[in-house]
């Protein structure tokens, strides 16, 4: 196996400091990129030169350090736009994370709007955060959730998704690629099937975003949610990308300072877009930290990066497969590239304590995904999941470590 | 991976593989559920009592090495003892488990000192004591669902 000529790994991974760690003193070998990414230079000394030479609140005063880290901040947000082609900057709101865009589309767009008898329309593959939301909204409402079922292979059962959704459906929400199992979604076929009932989508990109190109226009999604922390920026930052239509009948989803234009106890006159949605003194370094993990992704190509981390996706799945007692859970025909599995002997909470002993970070557990773990009969998997600087060199320490960690158990 | 023998002793493995004392009980005395949220064990634990002693002590359910082996170790410590004998195994236990500082009344471990290697990995603690909780909780009757946070 070798990587395109292009596809300089050596120079990518010495971007990333925390590469040269040693764990258990192997070097370490990470694969836990679905969790969360690293961070390369580039982003750390973004943040770092904030704070050493720009910092000051946003928006709020005439002196220079104010302005220059405003002109930052809304960089930041003008790159965010480009990168997912959103229709103009305003459409980009900041907020913590990919969970909490959710809720704000849950409480501000789905609450006002849902009576009894509504429907809101999921997939069994959804992560807890594009669950619990709607969930919670329901209860509030009486409206109802539906879930649309997967098949065994973990793809979402088209067949079902359009006998399901009606008249009645208020909202699709449904996650690109699944973290639990790597399938990648058809998302604008079923956005497209959706708007033929004047349905609006809410996609969770909080798995897609650091491993494909995404053009929510061209996807025609009404919201895409993501975070920071998957696309090597910080943690606490992610985004919200709604249509100017919908985001502007929306009540405000939290009040306080920059979200209003003018406050008297009488009543308030709430501030535009974005900064209808950005109560508070928002994540001022994590969004220009973010600006900087977008110009790095852009710098290598997510065209590329897709590519390189399909070929570790090829290459761990015929390694893996070749190993007795691991079963794969997860086998779409489009995935991303992260690999779910189990071991008959062995739980995956001690593969994750064995591989940890051989440098090799995985997640053990249910990823945040129970009814997926249910709908396969498992209580837990392993998962390792991959991004741009991994190498096929990491992915036979893996395979070797899984064996050494059957041997040790039988 | 040789530096984890001290934490997957094998006796602990011995019991992950066969171990002792899994079964569902018939009219149990006490009865809990266990759960460890972080990583989806899952036990049952089932208790009979015959005049104030643990006759009978079982468990069912999934969970790591570490979960299972530790809770076949309990349910084989525990019977013949008294409640209160019961009692003073799972404090010194969890204090073993959890505490650098020697236990102040020390209930000797016996076979279950195999487990005290867990305390250097904080992250499976949880995975060795969740029988240990849940036993207790179906001590006291409960029958609600117990958890180790």
């Amino acid at each position: 196996m070798t990587n395109s000529a292009q596809y300089d790994i050596a120079s990518i991974r010495k971007d990333f400091p925390i590469l040269e760690r040693k764990i258990w003193d192997k070097p370490l070998v990470y694969l836990d990129n679905g969790a969360s990414t690293q961070r390369p230079v580039q982003v750390i000394s973004a943040v770092q030169d904030l704070y050493e030479n720009h910092y000051a609140n946003v928006h709020r005063g005439v002196h220079t350090l104010s302005q220059e880290s405003t002109n930052l901040y809304n960089d930041a947000r003008a790159k965010v736009r480009s990168f997912i082609n959103a229709a103009c900057v305003h459409e980009i709101i900041f907020t913590r994370g990919t969970t909490e865009s959710i809720n704000l589309v849950a409480q501000s767009y789905a609450r006002p709007r849902l009576k009894a008898g509504d429907e809101i329309l999921i997939t069994h593959m959804e992560h807890h955060s594009n669950i619990v939301p709607w969930q919670i909204v329901c209860e509030q409402t009486g409206a109802a959730l539906k879930v649309v079922p997967i098949t065994d292979e973990g793809e979402v059962d088209q067949e079902q998704f359009r006998n399901m959704i009606s008249e009645k459906t208020a909202l699709l929400g449904v996650t690109h690629v699944s973290n639990s199992l790597g399938s990648v979604n058809p998302v604008k076929q079923m956005i497209q099937a959706a708007h033929e009932y004047g349905v609006p989508v809410l996609v969770d990109g909080a798995q897609s975003i650091p491993h494909m190109p995404v053009n929510v226009r061209d996807l025609d999604a009404d919201f895409y949610a993501f975070s920071g922390h998957k696309i090597y920026g910080p943690t606490g930052i992610g985004v919200l990308y709604g249509k100017e239509k919908l985001l502007n009948a929306m009540p405000p989803y939290q009040g306080g300072g920059d979200m209003i234009l003018s406050v008297s106890f009488e009543g308030t006159t709430y501030n535009q877009l974005p900064y209808k949605f950005e109560a508070g003194t928002p994540n001022i370094a994590g969004a220009i930290g973010l600006g900087a993990a977008i110009d790095y992704v852009e710098k290598i190509g997510l065209g590329a990066i897709a590519a390189h981390e399909h070929g570790l996706l090829m290459y761990a799945t015929s390694k893996l497969q070749e190993i007795d007692g691991l079963r794969i859970i997860g086998r779409a025909e489009q995935k991303a590239g992260l690999i779910s599995f189990v071991l008959d002997a062995v739980h995956p909470h001690d593969i994750g304590t064995m591989l940890d002993a051989e440098g090799v970070a995985v997640r053990a557990g249910h990823h945040c995904a129970q009814p997926v773990m249910e709908r396969f009969g498992v209580p837990a998997t392993a998962r390792a999941s991959f991004a741009m600087y991994n190498t096929y060199q990491e992915i036979d320490v893996l395979a070797e470590a899984i064996k050494k960690t059957i041997s040790m158990f039988s | 991976m040789e530096n984890l023998r001290e934490l997957y002793q094998q006796v602990i493995l011995d019991h992950n593989k066969n171990p002792r004392n899994f079964r569902k009980m018939e009219d149990p005395d006490g009865f809990a559920h266990g759960n460890n949220p972080l990583c989806g064990d899952q036990i049952d634990v089932y208790i009979k009592i015959k005049d104030g002693i643990v006759d009978d002590v079982s468990f069912d359910g999934a969970g790591c090495a570490i979960c299972t082996s530790s809770a076949s170790m309990m349910t084989t410590a525990l019977k013949g003892k008294t409640e209160a004998e019961a009692d003073a195994l799972f404090n010194s236990f969890h204090h073993a488990l959890t505490e650098d500082a020697a236990y102040p009344d020390d209930v000797p471990l016996g076979k279950l000192e195999v487990l005290k290697g867990v305390k250097d990995y904080p992250v499976r603690v949880k995975c060795a004591t969740l029988a240990w909780h849940t036993f207790d909780a179906a001590m006291k009757k409960l029958n609600d669902e117990v958890s180790t946070e």
